[in-house]
């Protein structure tokens, strides 16, 4: 398996991550180096195998439908880069 | 036909619970922004999802109510999934949602329509989480996030592409609408956004393959749900006949101009590189579970319809009025288990047209009308008994409506309303319209059948009309022809 | 009381004999000195410490204290921490003082424990060596030219150095148990679901666990006692019954589960014990100073009266391509919430256009090359056309990774080998090849895969006299058990004692 420049900007962008036209050469250097490591287990039979998402073979548990959580806004923020009237503020979402 | 449209509808109904699918902030509408968007919410790093029960109860009930009751819709194992996409709205860079095995699978939902009824199925239900909301106004340029919607459970609804034309789309739109509240799991509320519809449309060839098609998002209104399809239709059917093509989109509704145009995002926004989401573990519902909420299902829209043919002898059109909601079929049963079943089709007519039209009229929903079923059954009693003419009743009714009285009987105490039913009394009043008018006596004889009406007429006029009609019909034909 | 143990530090605090303030104070002084030199802090805050030491001391006096009221304790800086700055050594939050504490740290705060910093770490836990952190390279405190480890390599420093007594760290792919054998402390990783993840930055959430370190089993175990416990704010975590970890130090290992602790003298505690070795994880590409110290300590354990089985983990060699698909997939995913806008970093406003841009920028000079690479690798393989090839196909390997563990455990109680593959290397040396980086977590991967406990003790030295940890794996849940053998390892040997010079 090998990425193309062309990849490793269409996964970039998906990512919604700049890259630089230097940065995507090298970075598809490495991460086809991860892909050789990777490979190797493309090549054995799993064949009957489920995936294994969790540790122990368990289910949901639910929560009872309350309101247990009081307003926080202006603890949590005062970490935000942006806010005004209570509202995060963010450069102008275009449809 | 030349063409034929095909539509899907996705529906997303927010569950009625009071807490968020995921967390424990409320869902209450109209809360100062980001006051109940708690840390899950708002997705600080380290904060995990833990499910709602109340969210996943509705879905449950939403598969036996779709499904006939029985519970072979509904997977009893089935999987959150991450649906990956940025947007300032959308905290965790991520959706959860249900991907491969949504809760429920398949169900069907009957759609009455002017010339007949049709069956649209359902291919899935699913549950997830809303995303906040983008406030686009101005804040020097920028935009506001309130994130109070979201993790507000939804109900995602997705139908098969069965509807041909925007009549059955909001047909269907409206019997899933008064589904969800029929079951109590979404209170319907448009305006609020509560119930959100998006409309798959495509256009081919009768016996073609199907088109292209392009969703229209969030349409919030049934007007214009058909709008937006009709507009987006002949759009389409436009642009093939000029020998364009559909390129598969998302598009807008502008209510302004009543147009649809595509939204600009476009391509690789469909890579959501779905996967099971490992914070969560697989949803399992028992069969315990599952029979203690078909056991406490009311009685679906469907068999109420199909028992009032049965019971009431009502037909469907009128049994589909009947039951567009569960407060509106309560009222009817009530009036009717107190009448009887032969005063079935009578308290029907009066519940959905004169009970309907006052309401209507003052805005009101049926649970707030100012007649209730005992007072509106102890009206047409008297319609029944003959003491009232319809013509009274309708008068009464308005009365009482107005809080004159009580009840009928109490009215016509006061107003000495009692219809002249009395035989002897007619038959004397009768002679005299006779006497008094031989012309129409001579012209009716002759052949004219508005002379007699016109006899009629001035018989009620002698009873300030309280006359029984049918029996003054009955008398003044027996003495005319003989 | 540097070199106290935790008991001993709680008898003193009980007894009044030290004060928690005294105790603190004389940590904050260490940090101050030697901080410079090692990096294993990034935040100090002697205020707030030292304020929760006098809080501890209060409750001491009241009569009301836990096993590790007025200890310092130092925290991983992935630990939400209310009120600190919590950076998950990275600049995307290089700026974000949480504003609420994980359910870790209020575990500690309800015992009384004093929060004695933030230690450093691989940027968002994905290293082998502490070198990805935005605040630069924590040093080996044995040769500061070498590496601690990672992620956790500024809590294994901190420990080792002695600049805390004790220490919380998390592991996803090895990231407690390979720093722990490169300082030469003791490190232990749960069985998945036994410590809360809620408000432990995720990394891979189906890997992820918290777990102690500290300078000696008997330590860690108490440690884990706070830790340890049901969240219901963390969908993953188990709801079992509580357990003491410290239970079984004293048990002779075959008589375990009755009531006799062990007679003082009696030379063969571990009778009973059957320590598998995986013949995989001795081929090529272990070390021979490693190796040699792994077998003196095997033979160690048999003088204690373990026997040794063969066993076989025929997919080991699968599970470092596997991991690295699960972990970066998973963290892709968990990462897309540092978008710049809610907190943490956001780039600066004359750098973007619009909000494309500003998403761009701000994870691009936000997160490290690393943490960059891994959620390349992560986005691509769970993209459309890939996931069942890639995603899928490395859950199916992770099955069978864990049945091989199943397999192992019907023929012994433990599977013992090296930690890491070599003992410390130097500073820079491995920095520009991921791939190299990677085959670092080569026999600590699997148990993070399968869900499994494990730990590492120290062992011995290799070369350049550096430490050499031995890794423990046991069943699932069988944490004290594990903590007892590894106890009766450290009654019989001093390498856990060992310190650093120069520090």
């Amino acid at each position: 398996m090998s990425l193309s420049l062309e990849e490793v900007k269409r996964i970039a962008h998906l990512a919604r991550i700049e890259v630089s036209e230097a940065e995507a050469v090298q970075t598809q250097g490495q991460l086809n180096d991860i892909f050789g490591l990777i490979e190797s287990m493309r090549a054995v039979d799993t064949e009957g195998i489920a995936p294994m998402s969790h540790a122990q073979d368990l289910m949901l548990r639910l929560r009872e439908d309350a309101v247990t959580e009081s307003d926080q806004h202006p603890l949590f923020q005062s970490v935000a880069p942006q806010v005004e009237d209570g509202l995060y503020l963010v450069p102008k979402v275009i449809e | 036909m030349e063409w034929e449209t095909v539509i899907g509808l996705e529906i997303h109904a927010q569950l009625s619970t009071t807490s968020k699918m995921f967390s424990g902030a409320s869902t209450q509408f109209g809360a100062a922004p980001n006051a109940q968007a708690c840390a899950v919410d708002i997705a600080l790093p380290g904060v995990l999802p833990v499910a709602n029960r109340g969210a996943v109860e509705r879905a449950i009930r939403f598969g036996l109510a779709v499904n006939g009751n029985s519970t072979h819709n509904i997977n009893r194992r089935s999987i959150f999934a991450r649906k990956n996409y940025f947007y300032p709205d959308l905290p965790k860079g991520y959706q959860i949602s249900q991907y491969e095995l949504p809760i429920v699978q398949g169900g069907a939902v009957n759609i009455v329509l002017k010339d007949g009824e049709k069956t649209v199925h359902l291919t899935r239900a699913h549950l997830e989480e809303d995303a906040g909301k983008s406030l686009h106004e101005d804040f020097h340029g920028l935009s506001g996030i309130d994130l109070n919607r979201a993790g507000t459970p939804l109900l995602e609804i997705v139908s098969d592409p069965d509807m041909r034309s925007s009549e059955e789309a909001v047909a269907y739109a409206r019997a899933v609408h008064s589904l969800v509240r029929w079951i109590d799991i979404c209170d319907g509320n448009m305006q609020e956004g509560s119930f959100r519809c998006d409309a798959n449309v495509s256009v081919r060839r009768p016996g073609a393959p199907l088109g292209t098609r392009r969703e229209i998002k969030n349409l919030n209104s049934f007007r214009f749900l058909q709008q937006a399809i009709e507009y987006e239709a002949k759009w389409q059917i436009e642009t093939l006949q000029d020998g364009g093509t559909i390129h598969q989109s998302t598009v807008l509704f502008d209510p302004d101009t009543g147009e649809t145009r595509a939204m600009r995002s476009k391509e690789d926004a469909h890579d959501y590189r779905y996967f099971p989401d490992p914070d969560l573990l697989p949803l399992v519902v028992s069969e315990e579970w599952l029979e203690r909420v078909r056991g406490g299902l009311p009685e679906l829209p469907q068999a109420k319809r199909e028992r009032y043919a049965r019971d009431y002898g009502l037909s469907a059109y009128d049994a589909g009025l009947l039951t567009q909601s569960r407060e509106t079929a309560a009222y009817f049963e009530d009036m009717a288990g107190r009448l009887g079943t032969g005063a079935a089709k009578v308290c029907a007519n009066w519940v959905s047209m004169d009970l309907a039209a006052a309401l209507n009229r003052d805005n009101l929903d049926i649970a707030q009308s100012a007649v209730s079923s005992a007072q509106l059954a102890g009206l047409v009693a008297r319609i029944r008994d003959n003491t009232l003419s319809g013509k009274m009743a309708r008068e009464l009714f308005d009365a009482m409506w107005k809080g004159e009285a009580a009840s009928a009987d109490e009215l016509i105490e006061k107003k000495g309303l009692k219809q002249i039913s009395d035989s002897g009394a007619l038959e004397a009043i009768v002679d005299q319209v006779i006497a008094a008018n031989p012309k129409s006596v001579e012209e009716y004889r002759a052949g004219k059948e508005k002379a007699f009406n016109a006899l009629v007429g001035q018989a009620m006029k002698a009873t300030r009309g309280k006359g029984n009609p049918a029996q003054i019909n009955e008398i003044l034909k027996k003495k005319l022809a003989g | 009381m540097i070199n106290a143990s935790l008991k001993e530090l709680s008898a003193a605090l009980a007894a009044r004999r030290i004060s928690s303030v005294e105790l603190t104070r004389t940590y904050l002084e260490r940090i101050e000195r030697l901080n410079g030199e090692l990096n294993a802090f990034i935040t100090v805050d002697p205020d707030q410490s030292l304020a929760l030491a006098a809080g501890a001391d209060l409750r001491i006096a009241r009569g009301d204290h836990a096993p590790l009221t007025g200890i310092p304790v130092a925290h991983k800086d992935i630990y939400c921490t209310k009120g600190w700055l919590t950076t998950c050594g990275s600049r995307m939050l290089a700026n974000f003082t949480s504003p609420y504490d994980a359910h870790v740290i209020e575990r500690f705060g309800a015992a009384g424990a004093v929060i004695l910093g933030k230690t450093n770490m691989d940027e968002f836990a994905m290293g082998s060596s502490n070198e990805t952190s935005f605040y630069g390279p924590v040093m080996n405190p044995w040769d500061r030219a070498f590496v601690p480890g990672g992620s956790s390599g500024g809590s294994a420093c901190a420990v080792a150095a002695r600049l805390a007594p004790a220490a919380t760290a998390t592991d996803t792919g090895g990231s407690i148990r390979q720093p722990a054998a490169l300082t030469g402390i003791t490190g232990l990783k749960p069985t998945y679901g036994v410590v809360s993840r809620y408000g432990m930055i995720a990394f891979a959430s189906s890997l992820d666990q918290g777990g102690p370190m500290g300078r000696s089993a008997e330590d860690v175990a108490m440690l884990l006692n706070v830790m340890a416990g049901f969240d219901e704010r963390d969908s993953t975590s188990l709801q079992r019954e509580g357990e003491d970890y410290t239970r079984d130090l004293d048990r002779p290992w075959d008589g375990a589960s009755t009531a006799s602790p062990l007679q003082e003298g009696s030379r063969k505690p571990l009778r009973g014990l059957r320590i598998g070795i995986p013949k995989e994880h001795f081929g090529e590409g272990l070390s021979p100073d490693v190796a040699q110290a792994i077998e003196a300590s095997l033979a160690q354990f048999e003088a204690l009266g373990a026997k040794r089985v063969q066993i076989s983990l025929p997919n080991s060699g699968l599970s470092v391509p596997a991991y690295y698909v699960i972990a970066p997939a998973e963290a892709s995913s968990n990462l897309s919430r540092f978008d710049g806008v809610r907190y943490g970093y956001r780039a600066p406003v004359s750098e973007y256009r619009d909000l494309l841009d500003m998403y761009c920028k701000t994870r691009a000079q936000g997160f490290g090359a690393e943490v960059k690479r891994r959620i390349l690798i992560g986005t691509y393989v769970l993209s459309h056309g890939y996931y069942d090839a890639y995603y899928l196909k490395a859950q199916r390997i992770r099955r069978l990774i864990a049945q091989d563990f199943v397999e192992a455990f019907k023929t012994c109680d433990v599977v013992m080998g090296p930690a890491s593959p070599t003992v410390a290397f130097m500073i820079g040396a491995k920095a520009s090849n991921p791939v190299q980086m990677y085959l670092n977590d080569i026999y600590t991967i699997p148990a993070n895969l399968a869900g499994l406990p494990a730990m590492s003790i120290p062992c011995g030295f290799g070369d350049s006299k550096l430490p050499v940890g031995l890794h423990i794996v046991g069943n699932y849940f069988s944490e004290a058990r594990m903590l007892a053998l590894a106890h009766q390892y450290q009654r019989a040997t001093d390498w856990h004692l060992r310190v650093p010079a120069g520090v």
